[in-house]
């Protein structure tokens, strides 16, 4: 009782108090040291990351969908088993996110139940359908190529537990990257039917993949926040054309064509592309892509039709608790 | 579907080394059929690994049995371009996976044979295949963990859990004989000590399922009647819809390199 009172500091104290934890905090991140999970933290900071984390895990799972369409149809043992690991490790990079976000204080449970009620997003580009085996090879080239350039600079990001994430995650991804590059190349050096498969594949996911990097900077809604706080390090239209400026000579290299007609070098070097169709964006944000409605359908479905098997396994780890908790009493 | 099957040359060694190699690839694809669809996403690597693992086994299986045939044939050729009729796995493994259940029991069932059956092929005078087997025994060792522990788990759980693992067991009870028959191809193989004979197996196999079943409060069936065929290509209707996706893309593109 005594404490207690002690305890209820007015209003006014604590915003004091707030303001020079926010003050040292920032402090933290301007000398560049890593945040870590048992350290204050603006509540507006541990938001945004269980947010940005949790959507980033929630990709990864929904991500498996697209790729696994091909797992059973992949036309060779070495494709098939590639494609097997590949997905496999997808599910691994969600196990490590979502473990990073649950050390800001949110459950798997919790956040899995949000992106399963739409409530929580995924990566927009997971809502477009796989129609050729191609397709396969354009998500590992570009998909994950975009992926990449996300994800290393998160590598140095302000979060200690999402940056080491990060730093596991890139070293798969650059593997399924070359993947997807190789299996490119294999069907442009192939036949005509080949060739067309990989062009039309290429013409179908290019905007969508450019869109990944997210709204234009103008009009971007978490990056002022985000870069002071150095979880973002640079901005979406920064990561953007790194990607286009890379990926052109690949693109050169296999002998495809990009479907932008208005592209060009500028004097820069830097590859200018044509205007992308944000209202398309924003429609599959919004959960009207081709594949948004099938794609929760399907991971609510595993859920639902997974949940007497959790409820079995909870059910025998209690009564072996039970068990050795009557032996321990014997 | 335009590719023509491939002829393949059936000596005892080559009937005998597909067979194996088929029952790793159908088992494999099934699993991966899992993909992205389990009840957790522990399952979900859980048995994307264990497919791999299998898929594995049966790329060097064709590689060898590609070798012995010596007639220009390989692995994609064996898995993409053979029919029903040419298949030679197990009839237990091409059973849809059905629920968690019915695909663990499935598994159950076939990684306890198979961890006697590589360990005793250990021993076999052909190097290839030993060495096989020494690669695959440490695989299907994890692959019995792993589904033995399901079993209990699922059996001693809850009501309902317990439902459908004894379900499963009562359903694919009548596809475990086939693991342990020997027809005269195989027979002399054994004779010359190339193959494993199966049969004296079966003791341990039905020990280490009865332990299993009994801690998991489970039956096994009386009904020991038991289904084969898949041996011989006589197989259930399911392999057809299995090998038309598996094998589309090489019977839509004949030739092609992927």
């Amino acid at each position: 009782m005594y404490t207690q009172a002690l305890n209820t500091s007015d209003g006014e104290d604590r915003h004091i108090e707030d303001a020079r934890r926010a003050a040292q905090f920032q402090a933290r991140i301007d000398a560049d040291e890593r945040i870590e999970p048992n350290d204050w933290m603006p509540a507006a900071y541990r938001k945004t990351l269980t947010r940005q984390i949790s959507q980033h895990a929630h990709s990864e799972i929904v991500g498996m969908l697209p790729e696994g369409n091909w797992i059973t149809r992949a036309p060779s043992l070495r494709r098939k088993a590639a494609l097997l690991a590949k997905v496999q490790d997808e599910c691994g990079h969600g196990l490590y996110l979502y473990a990073a976000a649950e050390t800001l204080g949110s459950s798997r449970e919790e956040l899995v139940d949000l992106m399963l009620a739409g409530k929580a997003k995924y990566s927009s580009i997971f809502n477009y359908p796989t129609l050729t085996w191609a397709d396969i090879g354009t998500i590992g080239w570009l998909v994950d190529g975009a992926a990449i350039m996300n994800q290393i600079p998160l590598c140095r990001c302000s979060y200690g537990p999402y940056a080491r994430a990060m730093i596991r995650v890139c070293k798969e991804e650059s593997f399924h990257q070359r993947q997807g590059f190789e299996i490119m190349l294999t069907l442009c050096r192939g036949t005509d039917e080949q060739k067309a498969m990989a062009q039309d594949a290429l013409n179908r996911w290019w905007w969508p993949v450019l869109m990944m990097f997210g709204p234009p900077d103008q009009v971007s809604q978490h990056s002022d926040t985000s870069t002071k706080w150095k979880i973002k390090r640079f901005s979406n239209d920064e990561l953007r054309q790194k990607f286009v400026d890379a990926t052109v000579p690949q693109a050169q290299f296999l002998g495809l064509t990009i479907p932008d007609p208005g592209m060009k070098q500028n004097t820069n070097g830097n590859w200018e592309y044509s205007a992308i169709d944000w209202e398309e964006f924003k429609h599959v944000l919004a959960g009207n892509g081709p594949c948004n409605r099938d794609r929760l359908a399907a991971r609510r479905k595993a859920h639902e039709d997974g949940a007497w098997v959790r409820e079995a396994a909870m059910a025998y780890a209690e009564k072996q608790r039970q068990r050795s908790t009557l032996q321990a009493a014997e | 579907m335009s590719a023509a099957n491939i002829q393949v040359s059936e000596t005892p060694l080559v009937l005998y080394i597909l067979r194996r190699a088929d029952d790793a690839l159908i088992l494999g694809h099934r699993l991966s059929e899992w993909c992205g669809h389990a009840p957790m996403l522990e399952e979900d690597m859980a048995l994307a690994n264990m497919g791999l693992d299998l898929l594995g086994q049966a790329r060097e299986l064709y590689t060898y049995a590609a070798k012995v045939e010596g007639k220009g044939n390989d692995e994609d050729k064996f898995a993409y371009l053979r029919d029903v009729r040419q298949y030679r796995n197990l009839l237990l493994l091409e059973q849809p996976n059905g629920d968690f259940a019915r695909t663990m029991v499935r598994q159950f069932f076939y990684a306890t044979f198979a961890d006697l059956y590589w360990r005793a092929m250990m021993r076999s005078s052909d190097a290839m295949l030993a060495a096989i087997a020494a690669k695959s025994e440490k695989e299907s060792a994890y692959h019995v963990r792993h589904s033995s522990e399901w079993i209990i788990r699922l059996g001693d759980g809850t009501e309902e859990s317990h439902r459908r693992v004894q379900a499963a067991i009562d359903e694919l009870w009548a596809f475990t004989g086939e693991m342990f028959s020997v027809d005269d191809s195989e027979r002399g193989l054994i004779d010359a000590g190339i193959a494993v004979d199966p049969a004296p197996l079966r003791p341990q196999w039905l020990k280490t399922i009865t332990g299993v079943v009994g801690e998991a409060t489970l039956v096994l069936p009386d009904n020991n009647w038991m289904q084969q065929g898949g041996r011989s290509g006589r197989h259930s209707e399911h392999l057809g819809h299995l090998l038309s996706e598996l094998q589309s893309m090489q019977r839509t593109f004949p030739g092609a390199t992927w």
